[in-house]
């Protein structure tokens, strides 16, 4: 069935047809026939952002906290470059958004109008797919083959450009059903002979790990069970990815921790000594592998994951299985199960005595200090007091936000919301006011640093206008910590540039856009700030003043091996050597 | 010709058979994308051989089906075995790219190019530049009393062999078409 309407009003009714109740934006002149048709209705409600970066990260902190698309409407021109670092961000942790974009009139195209700029072209190395829409009659079908392509397969952003005669003109209006989504149907089953010889290999190992990540919380809530019941079955112990937090329950026996460059001793040691590695969603990332060469030399290992592209690119592996994880793991399930459900009970006994030494390590332990607030200490608490709640955490990029993935525990997916594979400063704040968007009676807290925080605090209005009772939970050392050491490790002491000066009174600002400031520099106030915090109903600013000088442990250094990690107490002078030194 | 199975999703081809990953011998191939015929395909194409810092020797691009809207894509690249690799799944997860083949290890294909050859000259020179084209089969598309330009078609290999014999017959411009390849037999 089709039905005659403005380009603009198809818009949104093709957003009410994918079922979006919510989207994040800014207008500006190319969209204000879109905005017209967002007046006239009251399904899908608009939350106006400060800055356009904000609405792609709030539509990423909705899409992650949901599982559902995030979706974000800007102007033109630098509407649409103010949008490419939330799409970049939301390609790398395949994040399913979809960002509609005004353009100038097609006959304006090319004559470098007011607020043009070739958007396709600078969206198309940062988006899964884009699209410039040029007739009306093809806008429905595009919005919807849109939707299509950010949630299929392996997830994330795509850009739909709509220059304004579009969204004038009348044409013809086609619902999801009779849409034509095109031939992207990636593959979700996988090759059950490969999962044949997966399950063998699960039968005999000796020092068998999980290796979880980002694709599992992608997959759904399915997959997280899944994994549960095959952990539990199997015995196997299990790591996580920064991105994979919460797919396996922190508080389950069999939890090592998060692996990687500021991983566990003990999640590191087991991915370097396995002799089965099953990688169930991840894409062994730099910040995980350490040096190539040396990276778990001696296992044989599978991997599951939706994107071929991901399989053999960094590390070789001898079981590649492309398909949803979902899919992949029931099918895991099943065929051991049918073969008896054998594991090698006596190798796995030894390589948990193995693995209960290097706990023993405790490698997270800290000297706490009774004057002076230890970043870890405030996490630490913040994790006593909110454990239980109905609590989401995002967080920005730095030292705060591992130590946020060491001492905070995640028992669900889709609970933590962070920038893993861009880093993006000043993810946090605006994450987290799309996450209370979509659950507004939970606690969402942005574990958050200064400098981070500052990048987009003029969220601060929106949070204030939505009465949106986020928490900025501000770790601040006035400094940019995490580059502050890897100056000390790296460049001698020298500190170039990387403290914070000049920095705001975190209360007055807190006040100045009518929300809750709270200052904190005792250790002995900080539970009593905490749960002031938590108890006020509305956007609150906490300023934690921490130890300026705290460096974040254990740390693989750049081009290291699993094994040649610093601990917390170790000398760092001269850890990293000149071939580590290129390396970020 | 049997599609690369990466789009279909089982495991036997492609990005999974990989050769030895460390190997650093660098290899040509020749690939073959049937995409959509949509604006900024190409550029698509192109941005991920420049983004991920991959060659591109030859590549060429024309619709061949009219009423499927459907575009083929000949490129000729080098690299690492696990680089080719990447380049074919890299290219198999663009949205609008409907299947890839790496004609190399397809099985047996012919590859040809075509191009056109001005060469200015007289006297003996001349002589020889029309000897020359008549024994590598090149026609003579045009000609004035002191120019020729040929047209030739074949691998190209015979393409450069042909430019370096007209070099001194005085060869002045050069224009080709980049490499067409199709697999053999049906």
């Amino acid at each position: 069935m089709t039905q005659a309407m403005t380009g603009a009003k198809m818009v949104v009714q093709a957003l009410k047809d994918q079922g979006v109740d919510v989207v994040f934006g800014y207008p500006g002149g190319a969209v204000l026939p879109i905005y017209d048709e967002i007046f006239l209705q009251n399904d899908i409600r608009h939350i106006l952002v400060r800055h356009e970066q904000a609405a792609v990260h709030a539509a990423e902190g909705y899409a992650r906290s949901t599982g559902k698309p995030g979706v974000v409407l800007v102007t033109s021109g630098p509407g649409a470059t103010n949008a490419v670092t939330g799409l970049t961000d939301a390609l790398m942790d395949s994040i399913p958004i979809v960002v509609l974009t005004g353009q100038v009139p097609t006959f304006m195209v090319g004559t470098d109008a007011f607020q043009e700029a070739d958007t396709v072209g600078i969206t198309r190395p940062c988006t899964k797919h884009n699209w410039l829409v040029k007739e009306t009659d093809r806008l429905a079908e595009t919005i919807h083959q849109g939707f299509h392509v950010a949630t299929s397969g392996r997830p994330g952003p795509v850009l739909i450009d709509i220059p304004k005669d579009v969204q004038f003109a009348t044409g013809d209006y086609i619902a999801p059903p009779a849409a034509k989504t095109g031939h992207y149907r990636p593959q979700v089953k996988g090759d059950v002979e490969i999962i044949t010889q997966l399950v063998e290999a699960m039968e005999t190992a000796a020092k068998p790990v999980f290796y979880t990540g980002g694709g599992v919380i992608n997959s759904g809530d399915a997959a997280s069970q899944l994994l549960r019941e095959l952990v539990e079955a199997t015995g196997f112990p299990i790591t996580s990815t920064l991105m994979g937090l919460g797919a396996y329950p922190a508080s389950g026996d069999k939890w090592l921790g998060m692996l990687g460059m500021h991983g566990l001793y003990e999640a590191n040691l087991a991915m370097h000594g396995c002799d089965l590695m099953i990688n169930v969603g991840a894409r062994f990332d730099d910040r995980i592998t350490g040096r190539i060469s040396d990276f778990s030399p001696n296992s044989r290992k599978a991997h599951i994951d939706i994107d071929p592209s991901s399989i053999n690119k960094v590390i070789h592996v001898e079981m590649p299985i492309l398909g949803d994880v979902a899919h992949v793991l029931e099918d895991v399930l099943r065929v051991w199960k049918a073969r008896g459900r054998k594991v090698n009970k006596e190798g796995l006994a030894k390589w948990w005595t193995q693995i209960e030494k290097w706990r023993a390590k405790k490698c997270l332990r800290y000297t706490n200090s009774d004057k002076t607030i230890k970043p870890q200490y405030a996490l630490e608490r913040l994790e006593a007091l909110t454990k239980g709640r109905d609590r989401y955490v995002t967080t920005e990029v730095g030292q705060h936000q591992m130590w946020a993935a060491q001492f905070l525990g995640f028992d669900d997916p889709n609970r933590w919301m962070t920038s893993g594979g861009l880093g993006t400063m000043g993810y946090g704040f605006p994450a987290s006011i799309g996450v209370q968007i979509a659950h507004p009676e939970a606690l969402v807290i942005n574990v958050a640093g200064e400098a981070s925080w500052l990048m987009n605090m003029q969220e601060m209005g929106t949070a204030a206008q939505y009465c949106l009772p986020v928490k900025q939970f501000i770790l601040n050392n006035e400094r940019l910590g995490m580059v502050r050491q890897w100056q000390e490790l790296l460049h001698g002491g020298r500190y170039s540039h990387s403290w914070s000066e000049s920095l705001p009174d975190f209360v007055k600002l807190a006040e100045a856009f009518g929300a809750k400031g709270i200052l904190c520099k005792d250790p002995a106030d900080l539970d009593d700030a905490i749960m002031e915090m938590i108890e006020y109903d509305g956007p609150v600013i906490f300023d934690c003043l921490v130890e300026k000088h705290e460096n974040c442990f254990p740390m693989i250094p750049s081009g290291e091996a699993h094994n040649k990690m610093l601990m917390g107490e170790a000398s760092t002078e001269d850890a990293i050597g000149s071939s580590g030194a290129v390396l970020v | 010709m049997s599609a690369l199975k990466i789009q279909k999703g089982t495991s036997k081809h492609s990005a999974y058979d990989l050769r030895d990953p460390n190997l650093e011998v660098t290899e040509t191939h020749t690939l073959a994308a049937i995409v959509d015929n949509e604006p900024g395909v190409l550029a698509r194409v192109i941005g991920l051989f420049s983004g991920r810092g991959y060659n591109i020797e030859s590549l060429t691009v024309a619709e061949v089906d009219h009423t499927g809207h459907t575009s083929r894509i000949t490129i000729v690249t080098t690299g690492t075995p696990g680089v080719i690799e990447q380049i074919k799944a890299q290219l198999g997860r663009i949205v609008p790219v409907h299947e890839v083949h790496d004609l190399t290890v397809e099985g047996p294909s012919v590859e040809r190019e075509l191009a056109l050859f001005k060469v200015k000259g007289s006297g003996d020179k001349r002589v020889e530049a029309l000897r020359l084209a008549d024994i590598f089969r090149a026609n003579a598309v045009d000609s004035t009393l002191e120019s020729f330009v040929f047209e030739l078609t074949g691998t190209p290999s015979k393409i450069d062999a042909f430019a370096e014999l007209m070099r001194p017959l005085g060869l002045v411009e050069v224009a080709r078409t980049g490499v067409a390849a199709l697999a053999r037999g049906a």
